[in-house]
């Protein structure tokens, strides 16, 4: 394969695999956050015990989301040199500004939570707690308004340098930076990590209910995130459809491929279980789906006009069927975490969810599930962009590294698989060992058994 | 002031803070196995940094963005010519993250022997490959008229390139072992101590033998050194050196890490003024990147000051105060590592 080829596995390899960490800690942040402020104002153990658990699991998570970031932060200058001479003057500085106002503020009040509980005040550290996730929430706003401007540039202009060399310049900051997809994208993507957290949470607390090991700290984890996985989950939806709109008035032609729309059409089916049209797209996707309900939903009118990807020709087309798949299982996935949520809040409701087996277990199994939302959430985004890697203005191939080789990348693609493989196993390793030893149970509740768990500390 | 000149000296900013900071962590890292015998000592070493390391190592990951801004071309220049170099550098900060966080994770033996050498492996290769770039650019790159380095990785393996390597290794030895000493107590300071002794001898040794073997193997790192001014670096830092020697003989540890991290200031300051107005000096001169030819707009670079100018100062108020709520002597406790 060429270099343009292997770059963009390179890329999307080493991305894919950096997301979900930051997807882990910004949701698990947040809900630490939410803990620690009933800690600071209820003064009750119970919320000291949970935070201190959570924040274990958080910082088995962040290490690794920190080295996976460190690569991608250089990556673009080392495979994508051309690329980084091109946007370099728009692109680089929300990188910069990340690293400014967000990962300096998470790593030094990261350092606060995780080793300096007791040298600090209750409210210092409830204050460092609350500055942790707005670290985290800023470092997505940054690296999504360098993201976002990829795919709905703004704000520029393209200049010629002496060299002849093409570049886009910044013309208005603001204008770059709220580019008409950063909004859209960062509630969806902030959203998707809260469901991320919250899952996470709670899947951890039913486990705990399941084998017995349930107490004051998994009763109150698993209400608090059940309600915060049920507000987000329906939040994905409502941020979702404007991330569509958005797509569609922006990226038609990402649009077309993520719906299978091939041909121009009027009063376009919305279709829900469907096999995707293939790369030649002689036909629309057909298969289950709503008569009439995307040009409904989309133009608010049964009979409204849907793009298709005639619109360009086939060269400008991203790969289709993947685009179209990975947004599909997205929304089926969202679809089916919203059933689950919607059937654990009434179990909640009835007070009979700790009973409920079938649900608890449920609710472990779906850990993974928005985690592989947010993959192809993601996928569906970044493949439906192609062949530009800037829409509308450079072409991936055009973006990579002249001096660098593929034997190169080959030998890089095969270290990066190995070192991630290692860097997986011991995030699993590491969340395993937390979650066994488990938050610390008040002194009534602990029985000699969990007393032995609970040591081997350190 | 131009911008862009200001933007070359708050780039030098940034990495001076990530050579001081993440100087001493690599330096902890490096003496880990020498000066650390048993696993408490060792526990003390990962438990200096545990608190900082990660902050201090996002100073080298804002220096990436603000060049990336600042400075597009060179960005893409740099980190796409020295390609594999960069991946063994990534691969060892991987290393060195990973094995601070799970070394204590287990007790049994050869798990912890397994991630202290992880931990002095990735520290060492990190600072000398940092030192090996430097040395590349200051001697200059075989640039292309495309304006793309491809010698490879054999290429950047130069006597003069390697010299600087061995230098920065010194450096964030000399920064480690004077943090060690501000940290810790008995034997464990007292090796410390002997490390800081050692790492101030290699340390001027291997200044006198890289500015030898500049003679012949980097002689344009001298070209600005006809300016008397340019002077002032050198022989700042030559002083600082002296300071610093007689602070290490009478113990006074905090003047001793001042003035290590002053010596940082001023070996950065040399390095700096042997390098401008290049930032990536090309052996033929009119192929060099420079401060003048490879600057982003002027509304990219006042933006970026004004972040600069707004975030820094907040940063260093609260690194600041991390710092003095974890001042004193590392104590072991049950959060530690
Ligand atoms: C928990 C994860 C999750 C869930 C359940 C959903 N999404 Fe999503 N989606 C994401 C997580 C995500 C994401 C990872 O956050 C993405 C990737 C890029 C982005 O901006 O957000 C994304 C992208 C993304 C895009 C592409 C944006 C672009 O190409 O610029 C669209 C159109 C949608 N989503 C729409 C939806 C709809 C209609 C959903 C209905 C249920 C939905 N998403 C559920
Ligand atoms: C927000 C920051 C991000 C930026 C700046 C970014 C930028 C890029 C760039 C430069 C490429 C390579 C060129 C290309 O193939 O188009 C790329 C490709 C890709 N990215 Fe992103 N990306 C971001 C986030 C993500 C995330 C979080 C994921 C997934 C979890 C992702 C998934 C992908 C995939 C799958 C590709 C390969 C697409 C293909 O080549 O067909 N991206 N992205
Ligand atoms: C290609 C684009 C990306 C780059 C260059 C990048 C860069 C980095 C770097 C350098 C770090 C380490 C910071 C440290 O040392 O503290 C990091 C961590 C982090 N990144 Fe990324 N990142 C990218 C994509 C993303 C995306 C898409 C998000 C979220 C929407 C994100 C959110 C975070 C967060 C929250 C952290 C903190 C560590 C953690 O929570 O795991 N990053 N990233």
């Amino acid at each position: 394969m060429d270099v343009v080829g292997l770059s963009r596995i390179q890329f999307a390899l080493t991305i894919s695999f950096h997301f979900i960490f930051p997807a882990v800690t910004i949701g698990l942040a947040g809900l630490i956050a939410v803990v620690e402020t009933f800690r600071w104002w209820t003064k009750k153990d119970v919320y000291d015990r949970l935070s201190v658990f959570m924040t274990k699991l958080f910082a088995v998570t962040f290490v690794i989301g920190v080295v996976s970031g460190v690569v991608m932060e250089f990556q673009f200058g080392t495979n994508w040199s051309r690329f980084s001479g091109y946007v370099g003057d728009i692109f680089g500085a929300p990188l910069a500004a990340e690293g400014i106002f967000a990962f300096f503020l998470e790593s030094a009040f990261v350092g606060i939570v995780l080793f300096g509980r007791d040298r600090v005040t209750s409210t210092v550290r409830w204050i460092a707690g609350l500055l942790v996730a707005l670290g985290t929430t800023l470092s997505a706003f940054f690296i999504l308004v360098a993201n976002s401007w990829m795919q709905t540039p703004a704000g520029y202009k393209i200049v010629t340098d002496a060299n002849g060399v093409q570049r886009a310049q910044m013309t208005s900051f603001f204008e770059a930076a709220f580019n008409p997809s950063t909004l859209p994208r960062f509630m969806h993507t902030m959203a998707a990590c809260w469901v991320v957290g919250a899952f996470f949470l709670m899947g951890i607390a039913a486990w705990y209910t399941l084998r017995g090991r349930g107490s004051d700290v998994s009763r109150f984890a698993l209400r608090l995130s059940m309600v915060v996985a049920f507000l987000m989950a329906g939040g994905m939806f409502a941020t979702g459809d404007l991330q569509t709109r958005e797509v569609q008035a922006n990226q038609p032609v990402k649009f077309a491929a993520m719906e299978g729309i091939c041909k121009t059409e009027n009063g376009a089916p919305l279709t829900i279980i469907a096999i995707p049209p293939d790369q030649a797209c002689s036909s629309n996707a057909s298969g289950l789906g709503v008569p009439y309900g995307l040009s409904a939903m989309s133009d608010l009118d049964p009979n409204g006009e849907i793009k298709g990807l005639d619109q360009v020709s086939s060269d400008l087309w991203p790969p289709i069927a993947t685009t179209f798949m990975s947004f599909h299982l997205m929304v089926a996935l969202g679809t089916a975490m919203m059933f689950i949520m919607f059937v654990g809040i009434f179990l909640l409701w009835r007070g009979t969810l700790e009973k409920r087996r079938w649900w608890l277990k449920l609710a472990v199994v779906a850990i993974p599930m928005p985690i592989a939302a947010v993959e192809l959430g993601w996928a569906t985004a970044e493949v439906g962009r192609q062949p530009w890697i800037v829409q509308g203005l450079m072409l991936t191939s055009h973006g990579t590294s002249p001096g660098v080789g593929s034997a190169d990348v080959l030998v890089s693609i095969f270290a990066i698989l190995g070192v991630y493989t290692l860097l997986f196993g011991l995030w699993i390793y590491g969340l395993t060992k937390e979650i066994r030893r488990g938050p610390e149970l008040a002194p009534a509740e602990a029985s000699p058994a969990a007393a032995a768990t609970t040591e081997g500390a350190n | 002031m131009q911008l862009s000149t200001l933007w070359f000296l708050l780039l030098g900013f940034l990495l001076v803070g990530y050579a001081i900071l993440d100087g001493f962590d690599l330096g902890a890292g490096i003496l880990h196995l020498f000066v650390a015998r048993n696993d408490e000592e060792r526990r003390t070493v990962l438990n200096s940094i545990g608190p900082v390391w990660d902050g201090n190592e996002v100073w080298l990951i804002t220096a990436g963005g603000a060049l990336f801004a600042a400075f597009p071309t060179v960005y893409g220049t740099v980190l796409s010519g020295f390609y594999l170099a960069i991946m063994l550098l990534l691969a060892s900060l991987i290393l060195r993250a990973i094995s601070i966080e799970y070394r204590s994770k287990e007790t049994f033996g050869w798990w912890r022997g397994a991630w202290d050498v992880g931990f002095a492996v990735g520290s060492t290769l990190a600072a000398l490959l940092f030192g090996v770039a430097l040395g590349n650019l200051l001697r200059g790159l075989p640039i292309d008229a495309d304006g793309v380095y491809r010698g490879g990785l054999i290429g950047l393996l130069n006597p003069f390139a390697l010299e600087v390597g061995f230098f920065t290794l010194g450096i964030a030895a000399l920064q480690g072992a004077s943090w060690l000493v501000l940290k810790s107590e008995g034997a464990l300071q007292a090796r410390a101590r002997k490390a800081q002794v050692v790492a101030l001898v290699v340390v001027v040794l291997a200044w006198v033998a890289a500015t030898i073997v500049a003679r012949a193997g980097a002689p344009r790192v001298f070209d600005n050194f006809g300016n008397l001014l340019a002077w002032a670096g050198p022989l700042l830092t030559a002083n600082v050196l002296i300071y610093l020697a007689f602070a290490i003989r009478s113990h006074q540890d905090r003047r001793a890490f001042f003035f290590s991290s002053l010596s940082v200031v001023g070996f950065a300051a040399t390095a700096g003024t042997a390098l401008y107005p290049n930032l990536l000096p090309a052996v033929e001169k009119a192929r060099s990147l420079t401060v003048d030819n490879a600057h982003s707009s002027d509304l990219t670079l006042t933006v970026m000051l004004a972040v600069a100018l707004i975030g820094m100062p907040i940063v260093l108020a609260y690194t600041a105060f991390i710092y003095w709520k974890f001042k004193g002597k590392v104590k072991l406790g049950d959060e530690s590592y």
